[in-house]
């Protein structure tokens, strides 16, 4: 029997709601998504720019602001159930202390005007309660773990180089080892090479602590490098999950199909094919399965009625008609 | 610190391009008239009838030289110079002989004081009550300020001063509308002087600071709604940390850095400002002196004034520029 | 057209541009009526003076025996006529300066910052009075303009400066760079079009600018206090102490004048402004999410 996942989203339904100047709008942003995340699980979540993973994230990480809405669903943490319904102040002792965030370390992640000690000071001390000599010390160790000097405590963001910040939000993300982190593209603005290292520190941390990971990046690659299990969400639905090899080699969605023949191969001097069409606009999703207008495999009944998230054994399911007859 | 030192230098050169370039503007404008400037003066100076044919040879024989008529262009132009450089300005006419320079002198402390409080004081309140407008959208007072201020933002400081006389001339008068203190005779002891003097400035200073609160008000209002989008607020929420922490430290913060820069931008129009206010309400700085000296012809006066307006605006504009960088570390490295 | 049905649109849904409009509106209807005026403006003791608010004269009279309302259509109309010259005449100079300085970037750039900054810094109301002295009698609302222009273009220069700045790395300058179209072509055919809608705005901004350093100049009676304009009507209640003496009118309604005209133009200015920012314009459409 496993043991209780440490996140569990069910049913969840997130829309934009705009009203400006006269014109309002409705993008179906998330639009029903169930998964669940082990305790030190790394999931990873795939999809194109409009897929909705990073409204999802903000909704998990409780980031909700105003047009975004929440019209629909539950999410429980092992540590915080139905997080939805938490107040400002029952959020802000689960937040750092159980629930942190890795976002790409871009110039304006941290603070400018602020040396980077003010930041730890910021989002740690409180749940560290420690003196202040004995803070900067647990400060210093935790940065050399991500292979950082700890003499750039005293130094500004600008200061730092890309790869350097990006370890730095890292540390700060873990230093209070939380049960769950939530990375949004951790390495996008990376170039390769640093990519590598900071992924191999992230995989490293996370068994350290025993954390889960949420990874959420459209780059497939690094889901193969550092994801335990793989969901591919497309137009606001997740349409295929499963373990990353499992997924890797045969996926059975025919979106997933295709994102996967599309990774370039050394040696593999195939044609690569496009999908043909555009993501649906959100505003005015298409019925039924949302993927249907591109879909080589589309039937009838892909045009009227919504795929159910079927299991095909071993922790692999997908969202489709013709893997599973209605 | 050589990134500090080559700002300061960078900033220095603008100061000294500034000051060039608005004396020159001066000269040009003095010196490239059509009329003869002489005649003009000496005409409204004697306009009231009771100059001797002796005074006014003298004035003529100071004016010409003051006005740098007699002699090439090359002459005039670097006596122009030595007499800036010397600050003197020569005697001036309606208070023959008292030197321009003393004049100055005695008016600048008054705009000095005058300008330095109410600037101060509309910049710090503006910024703060703005910041939380821009930061608690919700807050009904806030709102209601950032409509007044909006009404009040665009009208011109004469305006405003005028309606401050009006209501507290002739409505409800209850503060002095004229003068610099009360005429105290007999020795005049230290503290009811300065209290005088604080009476006098109220309705002075009132009327800079109601206008420029709401000009602060609203673009640190403006400012700190776009603060609030950017990533490193977004991160210190998702981060857990205190709200009050964030008003201040990521909000309002990065917030001021611009308005710093605003505040060197606007001093020339905040001076302006100050000239029309003193004139309203009499209060014997350097903007009534300037005005009195059209009123009566005094070239050397009004040039004196004009050229220590403009060194004066540079230098405090150089000294906001010179603090900035203790708001924002990023300067070093553009 | 595009353009009205955009101002329609603005008029209905935003209460700033609708007020602002109206006042505007008001005014404007004020100074076209100057053209119907039964009294030559120039002319002094042409009817009863000291006069209150009343039928037939609406506003009452001044002290020089002038109608206050028919005089004030003049004065709005001078008002602002010398505000409209003073925003074009400046405008060329912000867009040379600001297009230039944005496309190119590099020295030339910092080069002319530098001289921005310089106008920016310099207080200008010291040196127009400095102006008046040289020029006296000489001085007509004309020169006053040309020197106003000469000497306010560098705030919005500023603004455009940076629209400029954006436009330089876009795709479509890129194209007209290997086209082969010269600087000027560039900056006349390409950016002139986007750049316009802050030009706008930043016009209304400037009218306000220069009308209200008119006034400031005439209140004090250092512009030609003849013709009639609102700083002017005040420079004379004010040699002829209408306060004291209790004819408030002579002041109140020019005064009213003005402010409607500066709240007018400002709250134009600021929802244009609005209307035409790029997050406000891209949360209209429904994208941006």
């Amino acid at each position: 029997m496993s043991p209780e996942p440490v996140l569990s989203v069910r049913g969840l339904r997130a829309y934009y709601r705009t009203r400006h100047f006269g014109v309002e709008r409705e993008v179906r942003a998330v639009d029903g998504v169930d998964f669940d995340v082990e305790r030190n699980q790394i999931y990873g979540l795939a999809g194109e720019s409009s897929s909705g993973k990073t409204t999802l994230i903000k909704v998990i990480a409780a980031a909700l602001k105003p047009p975004l809405q929440v019209v629909a669903g539950r999410i429980d943490f092992a540590f915080a159930p139905n997080l939805l319904s938490l107040d400002a102040d029952a959020l802000a002792k689960v937040r750092w202390k159980h629930l942190s965030y890795i976002v790409q370390g871009s110039m304006s992640t941290l603070n400018p005007v602020r040396r980077i000690r003010e930041s730890f000071v910021d989002f740690a001390a409180r749940h560290l309660a420690l003196p202040r000599a004995a803070f900067e010390r647990a400060v210093a160790e935790h940065l050399q773990r991500v292979q950082l000097d700890p003499a750039i405590v005293r130094a500004y963001p600008h200061e730092l180089s890309g790869g350097m910040r990006q370890r730095v939000t890292i540390a700060l993300a873990t230093i209070c080892r939380p049960e769950f982190i939530v990375a949004d593209e951790p390495t996008t603005a990376l170039d390769v090479v640093v990519q590598k290292e900071v992924l191999d520190m992230m995989r490293s941390i996370q068994r350290g602590i025993g954390s889960s990971v949420l990874l959420v990046t459209h780059d497939l690659g690094v889901h193969a490098h550092l994801a335990d299990k793989l969901g591919i969400m497309y137009a606001g639905r997740l349409v295929e999950e499963g373990p990353t090899t499992a997924v890797f080699a045969q996926p059975r969605h025919p979106y997933t199909a295709h994102l996967i023949a599309s990774l370039p191969r050394i040696g593999d001097a195939a044609q690569r094919q496009p999908l043909e069409g555009n993501p649906p606009n959100l505003a005015a999703p298409p019925p039924g399965c949302r993927f249907h207008p591109r879909c080589p495999l589309a039937m009838d009944v892909c045009k009227r009625e919504v795929p159910p998230m079927t299991s095909l054994g071993s922790g692999h399911r997908v969202a489709c008609f013709a893997v599973n007859p209605a | 610190m050589s990134g500090f030192a080559l700002y300061a230098l960078r900033r220095l050169g603008q100061f000294v391009l500034v000051v060039l370039v608005g004396i020159h503007i001066a000269y040009a404008i003095t010196h490239a008239t059509p009329i003869d400037p002489v005649e003009q003066s000496i005409a409204a100076v004697t306009q009231y009838g009771n100059t001797s044919p002796e005074a006014i040879a003298l004035m003529r024989v100071s004016l010409r030289e003051l006005y740098g008529v007699s002699g090439d262009p090359l002459q005039q132009y670097l006596a122009f110079w030595r007499r800036i450089a010397s600050a003197d300005f020569g005697p001036s006419l309606s208070a023959f002989p008292t030197p321009v320079s003393t004049l100055i002198a005695r008016a600048l402390p008054w705009t000095v004081g005058l300008l330095l409080t109410s600037t101060l004081l509309a910049w710090a309140l503006g910024n703060l009550l703005g910041g939380y407008a821009g930061y608690h959208r919700d807050n009904r007072a806030l709102k209601a300020m950032a409509a007044v201020a909006m009404g009040l933002h665009p009208v011109p400081y004469y305006i405003v001063a005028f309606v401050l006389l009006v209501v507290f001339g002739y409505l409800w008068p209850v503060l002095p509308i004229s003068g610099g203190s009360a005429m105290i005779t007999g020795v005049s002891s230290g503290w009811s002087h300065a209290a005088s003097i604080v009476q006098h400035s109220i309705l002075p200073a009132a009327s800079l600071v109601l206008l420029g609160v709401g000009s602060w008000f609203l673009g640190m209002r403006s400012l700190v709604s776009n603060v609030i989008t950017e990533d490193y607020v977004t991160y210190a929420e998702l981060g857990g940390v205190a709200r009050r922490r964030i008003l201040h430290s990521y909000v309002m913060r990065n917030a001021l850095v611009p308005q710093v820069t605003g505040l060197a931008m606007s001093l020339g129009t905040i001076f302006n400002g100050a000239i029309i206010t003193e004139q309203v309400f009499g209060y014997p700085g350097v903007g009534s002196l300037l005005v009195s000296a059209v009123y009566a012809g005094d070239y050397g006066l009004v040039l004196g004034v004009t050229t220590i307006s403009i060194i004066g605006v540079s230098a405090a504009v150089l000294l906001i520029d010179l603090a900035y960088p203790l708001l924002d570390p990023r300067v070093q490295h553009r | 057209m595009n353009a009205l049905k955009v101002l329609r649109d603005l008029f209905k849904t935003n209460v700033e541009f609708a007020i602002g409009a109206v006042l505007v509106g008001i005014v404007v209807v004020f100074a076209l009526l100057s053209f119907v005026s039964p009294y030559p403006p120039l002319d002094v003791y042409l009817v009863a003076p000291d006069v209150p608010p009343g039928w037939p004269h609406v506003f009452g009279t001044t002290s020089r025996g002038q109608d206050v309302f028919w005089l004030l259509t003049y004065a709005i109309r001078n008002t602002l006529l010398f505000g409209i010259a003073v925003a074009l005449m400046s405008r060329v100079v912000s867009l040379v300066v600001g297009l230039l300085s944005g496309y190119k970037g590099g020295w030339v750039d910092r080069v002319l910052m530098s001289i921005n900054d310089t106008f920016i810094v310099i207080p200008l109301l010291p040196i127009l009075v400095l102006f008046f002295f040289v020029m006296r009698d000489r001085m007509t609302s004309g020169w006053l303009a040309v020197t106003m222009a000469l000497l306010g273009w560098a705030y919005d220069a500023r603004l455009i400066r940076s629209v400029a700045m954006s436009l330089r790395h876009r795709e479509f300058t890129r194209t007209s760079v290997f086209s082969g179209m010269t600087t000027r072509e560039i900056l006349q055919r390409e950016h002139l079009p986007y750049v316009l809608p802050i030009v706008f705005s930043t016009t209304l901004n400037n009218m306000n600018w220069s009308i209200g350093l008119e006034v400031t100049l005439s209140v004090l009676g250092f512009t030609d206090i003849n013709t009639p304009s609102i700083g002017g009507m005040m420079y004379w209640a004010n040699q002829h102490t209408a306060m004291v003496a209790g004819i408030w009118w002579w002041i109140a309604f020019p005064v009213l004048a003005v402010m409607m005209v500066f709240i007018g133009l400002y709250l134009l200015a600021v929802s244009i402004n609005e209307y035409i920012d790029p997050r406000s314009r891209l949360s209209r459409i429904g994208a941006g999410a």
